[in-house]
């Protein structure tokens, strides 16, 4: 189907709801072709591929409303579907923060996001499957103790999304994304298995990283393990790699939603033009980056991106929202507005990090005396409403700016809000490789509890 | 052919010659097996949060997958228009992973029956009407809030699914379930000094919406999240280094989902990336510890009658006295290493390829005081609530990260902590458990389980359990040795 189909389906989705009596109505339609293979040991081991659809519906009744969704797109399962869904909305309670966002909100960028990459249609099947066998046979030929693999993956998706609403909105976009991956094994002697992996990701087949280079890099990620041990337990600095920094960056955006804020659900809740974190920390939700995982010309409530700034020299800016959010905390939306086709939009980032400081992450790395270089993080140890964080790691121990050992089995714990506070140097190496992205970064206070 | 449940044949028109010719289809340039997997999903969903409905859902997903395997390899493809035609176009796509003449599929297909009826559900949860679930979910918000003045938010989520399934393989055999599934989900915030804590409980399973009385009504799982809430108020920072844990009952055998369910997957072993790999026979846990997989227990999260390729769950026996025994088992795996299928092939839907997936992890009770237990500690950590936990499973490492614990000192229970992670060594972390309590309880049904992107629902269960030494990530490096 083309986009314009789309729109003429989610269009007509909330005209039918209007008709059945609803005081207003959106609709989102998605379809999208997926396509994976691995290739392990020079095998192609899974071959995957198919198209999906699935669209979404809301339905006001004045403050009530209901939602629903169906992967059946045939004539008579749309009536009932809006059918079932108002039967839902009369029973549901007022709630009147509820609603399209205002109107003077809606809208698209004009400009192009880069989004799309027909290179990644026109990729044949074979050529899929030969990334993946070379970033593999790279990764094994790098060292003899490269003795096995997990395989690597080559995926790539590309979708269709409309989005209509009642208040007159109609728009879709076209968007592509491909990644390659690979993850090999590691053994030295009787000593413990180790694997590591490193993969690429982009909008186009052209902005990926060569398998080879994947490969290699995997290959030394796993190497670099290989003899890891505990550390006695002990408060050292903590420098999180590019990899780990943005799980922590994704911490930073779980606390500032909206949704966060007004359900007194996060610990920086009250803190809007407060201090909270040191004031070489500047966090910005970047909503216009060409080809940015978080790009998109609209959000899933019609509202056009636009930049935000999170935390300015450490001074807490705005919440990022969506229209229910906004209304709750008397703010205006920020084009945060994030749903799947199951029920109302919740809130989601942009393109969220931490802006880049001026030191280079080798000189980080040189810079402690005693410490932990984390380039593995494990486990859901983090609590948004106390700031609690302590969670599973692995890395590499540094002794006089150099690295010394792999360390394994440990945990590293502190509070978020400590930590904001504690960062004492920021990389310059800030890359996107997701929505959410951060440098390398050096935080102190924390504690890494081993033996 | 006598099928238990026609739901496919009545909704969508399907005949068994259509499964046969899509079976041959598939099957058209060669490939040693392929199997059709049809699945329809009805489900829906309340979250009410300040008092209010947030959110009504309801949602229906079908397709079918159709999967082909030649040697170790998988082709894949689905549909979600049902209509025999457009599936036999994926059916094409799937093919396309081998490369030879045609092989004959089957000799006709036969129902084969389930061992068992563990979920004889009359009333599936999403025939209830919506005004009945409502109010179980407005009750557990009132009792929550009711709990304790200091309960400033409670969030409760009610989710229920019926999944309708056929599976039809190249073998002959073609076999169906309905499988419903329910849970209920609090959050509570309890608010002091300007402080902020949160808890949560749940209860659930393959169960109608009379289960939710007694200990599981809502009632009780609101009072167990605001509960665990106001514990927290008066935690201090969790102790950070190696110490004596004691497990207490139910849901924190996580560690057993984590330390070893995951490694013991036969998918893994086969290719040798497990810290499992190749040690069966060999000890692995203390003398004390029996852990199996059970996917036959009736009403639980995790059981099914059947796995989504079709086989019987079964108890599996993985670690026995302390040796290990056995692996998780698909189809796939079992046939390349000759080993028995043991009704682990599992899949999150009709979009993913199936793969060796846990369903009850559980470890026996043996004949330990748990009183007695917690008295032989002189300084530990008592864990008694867990969020989630997860594992690298090539070099073994795994975590589970505490929400409710407690210091011992002295023999005594005292102190609460703030949250923390555990993190331990699989494959050596059951040679420590040195007490096995006679109180084994499973779950309460809240589980949920990732894995390469598909999500499934799993149980867990534990008796009290002592593990000598195992790495507790707080923030108080000092506090342990200073007790000593």
């Amino acid at each position: 189907m083309g986009e314009a189909q789309l729109e003429e389906i989610a269009q007509d989705l909330v005209a039918r709801a209007l008709r059945a009596g609803a005081s207003a109505a959106d609709a989102t339609v998605l379809e999208g072709d997926g396509f994976s293979v691995t290739v392990r040991m020079g095998q192609i081991e899974n071959l995957k591929e198919a198209a999906s659809r699935v669209l979404g519906l809301r339905v006001f009744c004045g403050a009530r409303s209901a939602s629903s969704y169906s992967s059946d797109f045939s004539e008579g399962s749309l009536d009932r579907l809006v059918e079932r869904t108002l039967a839902m909305a009369r029973v549901t309670s007022e709630d009147t923060a509820s609603g399209l966002p205002e109107e003077s909100c809606l809208g698209r960028y004009g400009g192009d996001l880069a989004l799309y990459s027909e290179d990644v249609t026109r990729l044949s099947t074979p050529e899929r499957i030969a990334l993946a066998r070379r970033a593999e046979e790279a990764a094994l030929a790098v060292d003899p103790r490269i003795c096995n693999s997990e395989g690597a993956l080559f995926s790539s998706t590309v979708g269709q999304k409309a989005y209509a609403n009642s208040l007159g909105f109609a728009a879709s976009y076209r968007a592509s994304h491909c990644a390659l991956s690979v993850t090999p094994i590691a053994q030295n002697g009787d000593q413990r298995m180790q694997r590591d992996g490193w993969y690429t990701v982009a909008r186009s087949v052209a902005g990926l990283e060569s398998a080879e280079r994947v490969g290699r890099t995997a290959a030394a990620r796993a190497l670099r393990r290989l003899g890891a041990r505990k550390v006695p337990t002990c408060q050292v600095p903590v420098i999180f790699d590019s990899e780990t920094a943005p799980s922590l960056l994704g911490h930073i955006f779980e606390a500032v939603r909206g949704d966060a804020i007004y359900r007194s659900a996060s610990f920086l809740t009250g803190r809007l033009h407060q201090k909270v974190a040191g004031e070489n920390v500047t966090v910005v939700d970047d909503g216009l980056r060409r080809g940015g995982f978080g790009s998109r010309p609209f959000d899933d409530e019609g509202v056009p991106p636009s930049v935000t700034p999170v935390i300015e020299n450490g001074v807490l800016r705005n919440h990022l929202l969506n229209s229910y959010a906004a209304r709750k905390l008397n703010l205006r939306t920020t084009g945060n507005a994030s749903r799947g086709v199951a029920g109302p939009p919740g809130v989601g980032p942009k393109n969220f990090y931490l802006a880049p400081g001026d030191t280079a992450p080798e000189d980080i790395v040189r810079s402690v005396k005693s410490g932990l270089y984390v380039t593995e993080l494990i486990g859901f140890g983090v609590n948004i409403v106390t700031g609690d964080y302590s969670r599973g790691a692995a890395g590499l121990w540094i002794e006089n700016g150099e690295f010394a050992f792999p360390v394994e089995e440990v945990t590293i714990a502190g509070r978020l809000q400590d930590m904001l506070n504690h960062i004492a140097l920021i990389g310059s190496d800030l890359e996107f490789r997701g929505a959410i992205a951060s440098p390398t970064i050096l935080v102190e206070g924390l504690t890494v509890a081993g033996i | 052919m006598e099928i238990a449940d026609r739901f496919f044949f009545e909704r969508y028109g399907l005949t068994s010659a259509d499964l046969e010719r899509l079976l041959a289809a598939a099957l058209s340039e060669g490939g040693d097996y392929a199997d059709l997997y049809f699945e329809h999903t009805t489900t829906s969903s309340i979250l009410v949060d300040e008092s209010l409905v947030k959110s009504a859902t309801e949602g229906v997903a079908a397709g079918c997958g159709v999967r082909v395997i030649a040697g170790e390899q998988t082709g894949y493809a689905y549909s979600e228009d049902l209509a025999p035609d457009r599936i036999l176009q994926v059916a094409k796509i799937a093919a396309r992973i081998a490369s030879g003449p045609a092989r004959v599929s089957t000799v006709g297909l036969r129902a084969a029956s389930a061992d068992h009826n563990l979920y004889p559900v009359v009333h599936a949860p999403t025939d209830h009407e919506l005004g009945e679930k409502l109010e179980l979910v407005a009750r557990a918000d009132r009792a929550a809030r009711a709990y304790d003045p200091r309960i400033g938010q409670v969030r409760v989520t009610y989710a229920d699914q019926v999944r309708h399934v056929l599976v039809a393989g190249s073998d002959g055999r073609i076999v169906t379930d309905r499988q419903p599934l329910v849970r209920l989900s609090v959050f509570a915030i309890a608010r002091q000094n300007g402080q902020s804590q949160s808890g949560s409980s749940g209860a659930g399973g393959r169960v109608d919406l009379d289960f939710f009385q007694g200990d599981h009504s809502p009632e009780h799982v609101a009072q167990e999240a605001a509960r665990q809430a106001i514990v927290q108020l008066g935690a201090r920072e969790a102790p950070a280094g190696e110490m004596e844990v004691v497990l207490a009952p139910g849901w924190p055998g996580i560690l057993l989902h984590e330390a070893v369910g995951h490694g013991l997957e036969a998918d893994f072993n086969r290719k040798g990336v497990s810290a499992f790999s190749g040690r069966i026979g060999q000890r692995v846990a203390s003398q004390l510890c029996t852990v199996v997989d059970d996917g036959t227990l009736p009403g639980r999260r995790g059981s099914l009658n059947v796995d989504d390729e079709g086989e019987p769950t079964r108890n599996t026996v993985l670690i026995e006295r302390g040796i290990l025994r056995g692996y998780l088992e698909d189809k796939l795996s079992a046939d390349l290493t000759r080993a028995t299928r043991t009704g682990n092939g599992r899949r999150e839907s009709y979009q993913h390829i199936p793969m060796p997936r846990m369903t009850n992890t559980y470890m026996l009770a043996g004949q330990d005081d748990p009183e007695e237990i917690i008295r032989s500690v002189r300084h530990g950590l008592y864990a008694v609530y867990f969020g989630g936990g997860q594992v690298d499973i090539t070099s073994g490492k795994f975590v589970f990260s505490a929400s409710e614990a407690y210091l011992i000192e002295d023999g005594k229970v005292t102190a609460p902590v703030r949250g923390a992670t555990l993190i331990g060594d699989g494959p050596t972390v059951l040679r420590r458990v040195t007490a096995v309590g006679h109180d084994l309880r499973l779950d309460p049904g809240i589980g949920t389980c990732g894995k390469e992107g598909q999500s499934v629902p799993v149980g867990v269960g534990i008796p009290t359990i002592k593990v000598s030494r195992l790495t507790v990530g707080g923030t108080a490096p000092r506090a342990v040795t200073s007790f000593l």
